[in-house]
C-alpha cells in the first residue's frame, strides 16, 4: 500500500515528466518540420551538376561550387589563423600566467569578445582589414583594386571565432584534474612536460569540442561576410586569396533575394548543402574526439 | 645519525593565515617518520614544502630553512625539478595518470629523458617489483592503469615513485582511500621499502603510525609539540597535549 503522500509525490514525478518530455518534444518537432520542409522542396536539385556547377541566370542551371569551395577555404584559413593563437592563449592563461591582474583583465575582455554581436565584427573587418589589404595592393602596386577579397573573409572570421576557441579551450583544460598534474610535477616534471604530456593530452578531446563550435559558426555566418565583400554572383573558383569570393550562407541569401519563384527551390538546395557541409565537418571532428577518448581508457 | 631532511625554523603562511611556525626537525635516513595531528594541524602543508609542490599555492609565504641531504631546497640556485625528482610523492587519493601501467610507471625517466626501451623495462619491471605490484599486473603492462583496484593503483604509484630512484618518499595519508586489506598491504610495504628508502608520512591514523614508524612527530596549530621514537612517543609522551591527543581526548 502506498501512502497518501507518495501517491502524491508519484503524481507530481509523473506530471513533471511528462511536461518536459513535451517540451523537449516541441523543440525537435520544430526542427523537423524546416528540415523536412527544406529537404522536400530542394532535394530533387541536389544533383551532381548542382554540386559542381556554377552560378547562372537561369533557376535550373545555378550551380553551387565557388560557394562550397569558398566555404571550405574560409573555415580551413579562419581555423588555420585563430587556432594557434587561441590554444596559445588559452594555454597561456591558464597554465603559465603568473600575475593574476593581468589575467583576470585578459579574460574580461575574452568573455566580451565572445558576446560581441558578429555584425560588429563584419564592420571592424571591413574598417580594418577591407581598408588595409586595399592600401597595401596599392603600395605593391598589384592589379587589385579592392580589399574586398578572401583573404579579408578569413582575416574577419579567424577574429570571430578567436574568443570561442579560447574560452572553450580553457574550459577543457579546467577540467583536466589538478591531481594529475600534482603527480607529474611531483615526479620532476616540467611545465613545459606537465602541459604538454598531461594537460593537453587529456583537454584534447574537450578542445575538439570548441572546434566543432567554431566550424558551425564560420559556416552560417552571413553578416560579417557581407560587409566584407562576399558577393551573391561568382562564376569562378579562388584561385588566391586576393580574388573575389563567395560563401554558402551568402549565395544562399542572394538566391532567396531573386525575383523569380523557381530559385526558391535553388535555394533550398543550397541550404541542403551547408546543412550536409556542417554535418560533414562536425563529423569528422566528433569521430576525431570519439576515437581520442577511447585511447585515453 | 644520518639526516636526509634538516628543517630548521621553518615558517608558512597563507595569506595571513600561519600554518607552520617555528618547525624544526630532522629526519633521519632509512627511517619511517610519521607527522600526525588533527586536521589543519600543518603537517600535509609541511610535506608538500619538502618537494616544494608548495609552490603552486596561491599566496603561500615560507621562511626557514629546508635541507635536503644537505641542499638548501630554497636556495635561488637550487634547480627545483632536481629536487622533485629526488623526492618521490604519494597522494591522498591514488592518481595515476589515465595511461597504460607501463606509461604510468615510465613517466618520470621518460620526462628526465631515458628513451631506450630497454633501460625503460628494466625501470618499470624493479619498480613494479619493489612496490609489491609485478606479479599481479605482469602480463597486462600495456593494459589502462584504471583497471587496477584502489589498492594496486596505490601502489602503482608507489611505482611511479620509485621509478625514479628517490632518496626520500613523501606520503601524504597514503591509505586513507583504502580498505582495511589494501592498507594492511601498504603497510607491509612501507616496512619492506625502509631498508632502502627514507620514508615520511602523513596519517590520521595513530594505530598506524604506532605499527610502521620509528620516529613520530605531532603537530597542533601549526606547531611541533613532540617528537621522538615512535615506541616512547605513544608509552611515555612528555607534552601533556600529546597524551590528551593520543589517548583521544580531542582530535
Amino acid at each position: 500500500m502506498y501512502s497518501k503522500r507518495s501517491r502524491q509525490r508519484i503524481i507530481v514525478n509523473n506530471m513533471v515528466s511528462v511536461i518536459m518530455f513535451v517540451l523537449s518534444m516541441s523543440s525537435i518537432v520544430i526542427l523537423a518540420v524546416i528540415i523536412g520542409s527544406i529537404f522536400s522542396q530542394g532535394l530533387s536539385r541536389v544533383t551532381w551538376d548542382f554540386l559542381t556547377g556554377f552560378p547562372s541566370r537561369k533557376p535550373d542551371e545555378s550551380g553551387i561550387l565557388p560557394a562550397l569551395v569558398g566555404s571550405l577555404i574560409v573555415v580551413g584559413g579562419a581555423l588555420l589563423m585563430a587556432l594557434p593563437i587561441g590554444l596559445a592563449t588559452a594555454f597561456y592563461l591558464q597554465e603559465f600566467a603568473h600575475k593574476r591582474v593581468f589575467v583576470e583583465t585578459i579574460q574580461t575582455l575574452i568573455y566580451n569578445l565572445a558576446g560581441v554581436p558578429s555584425i560588429v565584427y563584419g564592420i571592424f573587418g571591413s574598417a580594418f582589414f577591407v581598408a588595409t589589404l586595399k592600401v597595401i595592393f596599392e603600395n605593391l602596386h598589384m592589379t587589385i583594386t579592392t580589399g574586398r577579397v578572401l583573404l579579408a573573409g578569413i582575416l574577419t572570421m579567424s577574429i570571430l571565432i578567436l574568443p570561442i576557441i579560447v574560452v572553450t579551450t580553457q574550459e577543457a583544460i579546467k577540467t583536466v584534474p589538478r591531481n594529475l598534474k600534482e603527480a607529474s610535477y611531483a615526479l620532476g616534471a616540467s611545465r613545459v612536460q606537465t602541459t604538454g604530456k598531461i594537460t593537453a593530452r587529456f583537454a584534447f578531446p574537450n578542445i575538439l569540442t570548441g572546434l566543432i563550435l567554431s566550424i558551425a559558426r564560420i559556416l552560417g555566418e552571413t553578416a560579417p561576410l557581407l560587409l566584407v565583400g562576399a558577393a551573391g554572383f561568382i562564376t569562378f573558383l579562388p584561385t588566391n586569396l586576393f580574388g573575389s569570393f563567395t560563401v554558402l550562407p551568402v549565395q544562399i541569401y542572394s538566391w532567396i533575394m531573386r525575383p523569380q519563384e523557381a530559385f526558391q527551390t535553388t535555394a533550398a538546395a543550397g541550404i541542403i548543402v551547408l546543412l550536409l557541409t556542417q554535418l560533414l565537418l562536425s563529423g569528422i571532428a566528433i569521430i576525431l574526439r570519439a576515437v581520442l577518448q577511447k585511447r585515453r581508457y | 645519525m644520518d639526516y636526509v631532511y634538516e628543517i630548521g625554523n621553518l615558517n608558512l603562511r597563507y595569506y595571513q593565515i600561519q600554518a607552520l611556525r617555528q618547525v624544526s626537525l630532522n629526519i633521519g635516513k632509512n627511517q619511517v617518520t610519521a607527522l600526525i595531528g588533527p586536521s589543519g594541524c600543518g603537517k600535509t602543508s609541511l610535506l608538500r614544502t619538502l618537494n616544494r609542490l608548495s609552490d603552486f599555492i596561491p599566496g603561500i609565504h615560507i621562511e626557514g630553512l629546508i635541507k635536503l641531504n644537505g641542499e638548501d631546497i630554497f636556495a635561488d640556485k637550487t634547480d627545483v625539478i632536481d629536487i622533485r625528482r629526488r623526492v618521490g610523492m604519494v597522494f591522498q587519493k591514488p592518481n595515476p595518470f589515465p595511461m597504460s601501467i607501463f606509461d604510468n610507471v615510465a613517466y618520470g625517466p621518460r620526462c628526465h629523458g631515458i628513451k631506450n626501451k630497454k633501460m625503460l623495462n628494466d625501470i618499470v619491471v624493479e619498480s613494479l617489483r619493489r612496490a609489491a605490484l609485478y606479479d599481479e599486473v605482469k602480463d597486462r603492462l600495456n593494459r589502462s592503469a584504471l583497471e587496477l583496484s584502489g589498492g594496486q593503483q596505490q601502489r602503482l604509484c608507489i611505482a611511479r615513485a620509485l621509478a625514479m630512484k628517490p632518496e626520500v618518499l613523501l606520503m601524504d595519508e597514503p591509505t586513507s582511500a583504502l580498505d582495511p586489506i589494501a592498507t594492511a598491504k601498504i603497510e607491509e610495504l612501507i616496512k619492506e621499502l625502509k631498508k632502502d628508502y627514507t620514508i615520511v608520512i602523513v596519517t590520521h591514523s595513530m594505530q598506524q603510525a604506532a605499527r610502521i614508524s620509528d620516529i613520530t612527530a605531532f603537530f597542533l596549530m601549526g606547531e611541533l609539540i613532540e617528537v621522538g621514537p615512535t615506541k616512547e612517543f605513544f608509552a611515555t609522551p612528555s607534552d601533556p597535549r600529546t597524551e590528551n591527543y593520543i589517548t583521544g581526548r580531542f582530535g
